[in-house]
């Protein structure tokens, strides 16, 4: 909403972000001025995002140091969580949260390097214990720019295993599309050689199997084309993954016309189109085997921007690689998003007054600094005495918090906490167990249950995997399902009596040397339910009674 | 060199700009503490120090650089100084009817330069159109700048010089009348008008903006647009405010002058009518205008105007609290105010306590009249005995005319006759629609 000014800058947001600053040798401006930033999608409900420089220059990482141009500090945006027709939905949970945007000057030379400073930030950022943590908490933005290519911003990318992909892909793109610009010029194609008008095909299509053209019809639209000369079998060829030259024009034309997609000729017949209606449409256009048809169907206003997309599209073909904004895939491809803007979108947020940055609070800052990702691992292994892998792993990890709160008020062993929280969240989530439901609370509440000796430390992951499967649960129910709680000590007495009495053979034979195979046997029917420690000396008291009768 | 070229600096930061022979919009390079800072001079703040100087960096984004002893600024070249200008100039339609647009202040007629975020009022009609091209499909605008003032310095001589604004405009031949106001005291400016301006021939729309044209939720375009539209299309003839009306861009509500008040400090949708429906409601998709009450004084060209603006400003406005003493009352009798409006609680209540003062107030001659706090509702002072206690002392029930309406009206029935039983009459006798006869049930 934008029913109300803007608040002031909120202070703890800046001495996080000046904190960063001070830890990579950034330089804090004097007077901090929020701009606004442009934003017309929806993401924002201001239509502008409030942004800041705090810092400039600095760099992080040990050998290779990478150059940082700028530390900002934002408002988050609004989640898309949906988009149907002209509808976009967005969740406005995230809406002004304050944000850390680290920009890194154009220094990256590898896609492994790439994900290596973005691990490195990410680092820093957990290093001031300050930062929210999650999945998509930490986001990464990249800038890939090629030899005669174009500098292409790839937003949203979630998951720093992507990163490397992600730019891989991007170059492999930018260099298809300049081996298309290439063959486009060797066929003679100029900016002239476009036409201007766009065709009304809709009789061709009258008696059309195609669903979707028959209904557009029906409601009273059309269906417009455009001839692309020189585009024959171009729109088909893959550009990344899975996506063509007619995929990006079909973004195009959904961005500008809102439309729900395109047509063309290179992946025709199809779609109820049949191949009578594909030649009579050539021939409509007057359309060689050189040439691509594209074709939309809605509403004439609709269909007419889309195709100016298109046609936009197909000029910028013939220089290469158009600059645009484009959002990351999963799969490490990505989509058009929107063109890409310049820094005159931004402009002074003249309701918020500037805030100095003054020595005081930088000096007091300075005595406060958290110790660098290096230093955490030899405080942590220290502190805790576990070994520097395993501090490494938590340094990392998002759980590290998490794991100086349960270590101090609790008497679990740290090296089982630690490996508890950073391997085995890490091996579930390799077997497909959903782990992002085991938030801070219910881990807690598992160290509390072995703490308070409501079940044992052996059962944590079976408890950790129940619990994140079925979140409704607490931990006593998940205790009590898995049949994990403790047994008394009576019973345990009785089961290890019933054991040696069923193998008395055995403890004739081999006596006290037979107590490492019972304690076996025994801890087969209650591991979990109860302490190694606590079933050895019962069991070493029931061998001696019996071995001690005449 | 100017102050403009410098906007914004003093002191220090000043001197230390002014020996660079630097001015806003310059590229400059300042160098300090081994740092070196290049970007264009931006203006700076009134309300900032004199100790940073405001640059723009090559990203877009703005710093203050704190200007030390060692401090070196060189002014590097000369950048693109802050203009306006219009992209392209629509001229109106030919066979429009004429709509004069009487601008008193506000930010709803005024164009932000991107770069300093600096606001300017947009002057004239080509302005306008600039600013909201759409404006020239609605009407041939004739554009008039009477006053630049924020709406908390309007005061009661501005109605009056409003009132024969409008006057004179209407002797000219126009259709209608749009009043670009400050949003803050609007509906105190559209209750006088709508006193001041009997047997109008034409309707007159204040109009204003709660969110400045510079951000892209501003409802400075669509509030015009529809203001443009009523003053041009309406079939009523009264004084109305158009304003945002709920939280999506969908329509403009119109309401009429003496029944509407701002109830939101900074929301679009602030503007609500209060114990009426709105006047009429314009849709922007459609760009139709729907009538919601359709109780109401026709337009005609050919009615003659009563311009009536005499006011009496000694009324005062109070609001009673619990333990309230009778200084405040005692204090306006003793300054010769005329009119006192009580704000009461609930139904029309104050306390016993100051009963003996607004006697006296009353037996002095001074009107006093009771509207309620609630804002919603109708004052009825014949439920309880404090009610009628108060009657009997002859204090006047409202009915359901919001306060701030009350005051205004008093104001203008005090400069109409000074006898107070014929002042009473007046108060009384619902002259702009300020009474609603029943209660409607709106929000």
């Amino acid at each position: 909403m934008d029913e109300e000014p803007p608040h002031r800058l909120n202070e703890e947001a800046i001495d996080i972000a000046l904190t960063v600053a001070l830890l990579i040798d950034a330089k804090p401006v004097d007077e901090i001025h929020v701009m606004r930033k442009i934003v017309i999608d929806g993401s924002n409900t201001t239509g502008f995002q409030r942004t800041c420089v705090i810092a400039l220059g600095g760099y992080v990482g040990k050998g290779e140091k990478t150059q940082i141009q700028h530390i900002s500090l934002e408002e988050d945006a609004a989640r898309k969580t949906g988009e149907s027709g002209q509808v976009t939905s967005y969740r406005i949970d995230r809406l002004g949260i304050p944000l850390i945007e680290m920009a890194t000057a154009p220094s990256i030379h590898s896609p492994k390097e790439a994900e290596a400073v973005a691990l490195e930030i990410g680092r820093l950022l957990r290093a001031t214990r300050r930062v929210k943590r999650g999945l998509g908490t930490i986001r990464q933005d990249l800038n890939v720019s090629i030899r005669k290519g174009a500098l292409i911003e790839i937003k949203g990318v979630q998951k720093l295993d992507l990163i490397a992909e992600i730019v891989e892909s991007e170059v492999g793109r930018q260099l298809e599309l300049l081996k298309m610009r290439d063959e486009l010029i060797a066929r003679g194609l100029k900016d002239d050689s476009f036409e201007q008008e766009f065709h009304k095909v809709s009789e061709i299509f009258a008696k059309t199997n195609s669903k979707l053209i028959a209904s557009t019809l029906k409601r009273g639209g059309l269906v417009l084309a455009v001839l692309l000369p020189g585009f024959g079998g171009l729109l088909g060829r893959e550009l990344q993954k899975g996506s063509r030259l007619g995929t990006e024009m079909s973004q195009r034309a959904t961005y500008w016309g809102g439309v729900g997609g395109i047509f063309h000729t290179d992946e025709l017949p199809n779609y109820g189109i049949t191949q009578a209606e594909v030649e009579e449409l050539r021939t409509c256009l007057n359309a060689s085997q050189e040439d691509a048809v594209v074709f939309v169907t809605d509403s004439e206003e609709k269909a007419r921007e889309a195709l100016r997309a298109v046609v936009e599209r197909a000029k910028e073909c013939l220089r290469g690689v158009p600059e645009e904004t484009r959002a990351a895939n999963e799969d490490g491809t990505s989509r058009y998003l929107r063109p890409r803007p310049g820094a005159a979108r931004m402009y002074p947020e003249t309701d918020v007054p500037p805030v100095p940055v003054t020595e005081s609070r930088l000096s007091n800052l300075r005595m406060n600094l958290p110790p660098m990702p290096e230093a955490l691992v030899g405080q942590l292994t220290q502190e805790y005495q576990i070994n520097s892998k395993l501090a490494e792993q938590l340094a990392d990890s998002d759980h590290l918090p998490l794991f100086e709160e349960i270590g101090k008020k609790t008497k679990i062993a740290p090296s089982f906490l630690a490996t508890t929280l950073t391997e085995t969240i890490k091996s579930l989530s390799r077997e497909g167990v959903p782990v992002e439901n085991l938030d801070d609370k219910k881990i807690n509440e598992v160290f509390d249950a072995v703490d308070s000796g409501l079940t044992v430390k052996e059962a944590v992951p079976d408890l950790l995997k129940y619990l994140a499967e079925k979140p409704v649960f607490n931990v006593k129910e998940a205790v009590e399902k898995l049949g994990l709680g403790m047994i008394s000590d009576e019973e345990l007495r009785s089961r290890i009596s019933d054991l040696i009495d069923k193998n008395m053979a055995l403890l004739k034979q081999q006596r006290e040397a037979a107590t490492g195979k019972f304690m076996n046997l025994i801890m087969g029917q209650v591991r979990g339910k109860v302490e190694a420690k606590k079933v050895s000396i019962i069991l070493k008291e029931e061998i001696l009674k019996r071995l001690e009768r005449p | 060199m100017s102050t403009i070229e410098l906007k914004g600096y003093s002191g220090e930061a000043y001197k230390f700009l002014s020996e660079a022979k630097a001015s806003i919009g310059d590229m400059v390079r300042i160098e300090k503490d081994g740092e070196v800072y290049e970007g264009g001079l931006m203006p700076r703040s009134e309300s900032g120090d004199d100790q940073h100087i405001v640059i723009k960096l090559r990203s877009g984004y703005n710093i203050g650089v704190k200007i030390t002893p060692t401090s070196k600024i060189e002014r590097t070249g000369t950048g693109a100084k802050p203009t306006f200008t219009s992209t392209s100039q629509p001229t109106s339609r030919k066979g429009l009817e004429r709509i004069d647009i009487i601008s008193t202040g506000g930010t709803i007629a005024s164009r932000v330069d991107y770069r300093t975020g600096a606001v300017q009022p947009a002057l004239s009609a080509t302005d306008l159109y600039s600013a909201v091209p759409e404006l020239s499909e609605l009407a041939d605008i004739t554009a008039h700048i009477l006053y630049s003032e924020f709406s908390e310095n309007i005061a009661p001589r501005h109605w009056v010089g409003m009132a024969e604004k409008i006057s004179e405009v209407i002797s000219a031949g126009t259709a209608g009348v749009v009043v670009c106001h400050g949003t803050d005291t609007m509906a105190y400016t559209s209750a006088a008008l709508s006193f001041m301006l009997r047997d109008l021939p034409v309707p007159v729309v204040l109009v204003g903006s709660q969110r400045s044209s510079d951000r892209p939720s501003s409802d400075a375009a669509t509030n015009l647009m529809g203001a443009v539209a009523v003053a041009s299309k309406a079939p009523f003839a009264e004084v109305a405010v158009a304003m945002h009306g709920d939280f999506s861009d969908k329509a403009v509500t119109i309401h009429r002058g003496t029944k509407v008040r701002k109830c939101h400090t900074s929301g679009r949708y602030a503007f609500r009518s209060v114990n009426s429906l709105p006047l009429a409601k314009y849709d922007l998709q459609n760009a139709s205008l729907e009538i919601l009450d359709q109780n109401y004084v026709q337009r005609d060209r050919n009615r003659k105007l009563d311009l009536r603006t005499s006011l009496e400003e000694r009324v005062f406005l109070i609001k009673f609290y619990p333990g309230m003493s009778d200084g405040p009352i005692d204090w306006a009798i003793d300054q010769g105010y005329c009119g006192i409006v009580i704000e009461g609680t609930g139904l029309g209540h104050v306390s016993k306590n100051l009963q003996a003062s607004i006697a006296k107030a009353i037996q002095s001659g001074i009107l006093v009249v009771m509207t309620s706090q609630c804002v919603w509702g109708r004052v009825n002072m014949s439920v309880y005995t404090t009610g009628r206690d108060l009657i009997s002392l002859g204090v006047i029930p409202l009915e359901d005319m919001l306060p701030e309406t009350a005051l205004v009206k008093m104001m203008w029935v005090l400069g109409q006759t000074k006898d107070p039983e014929a002042a009473k009459k007046i108060l009384l006798k619902n002259l702009a629609g300020e009474f609603s006869q029943r209660t409607v049930l709106n929000d």
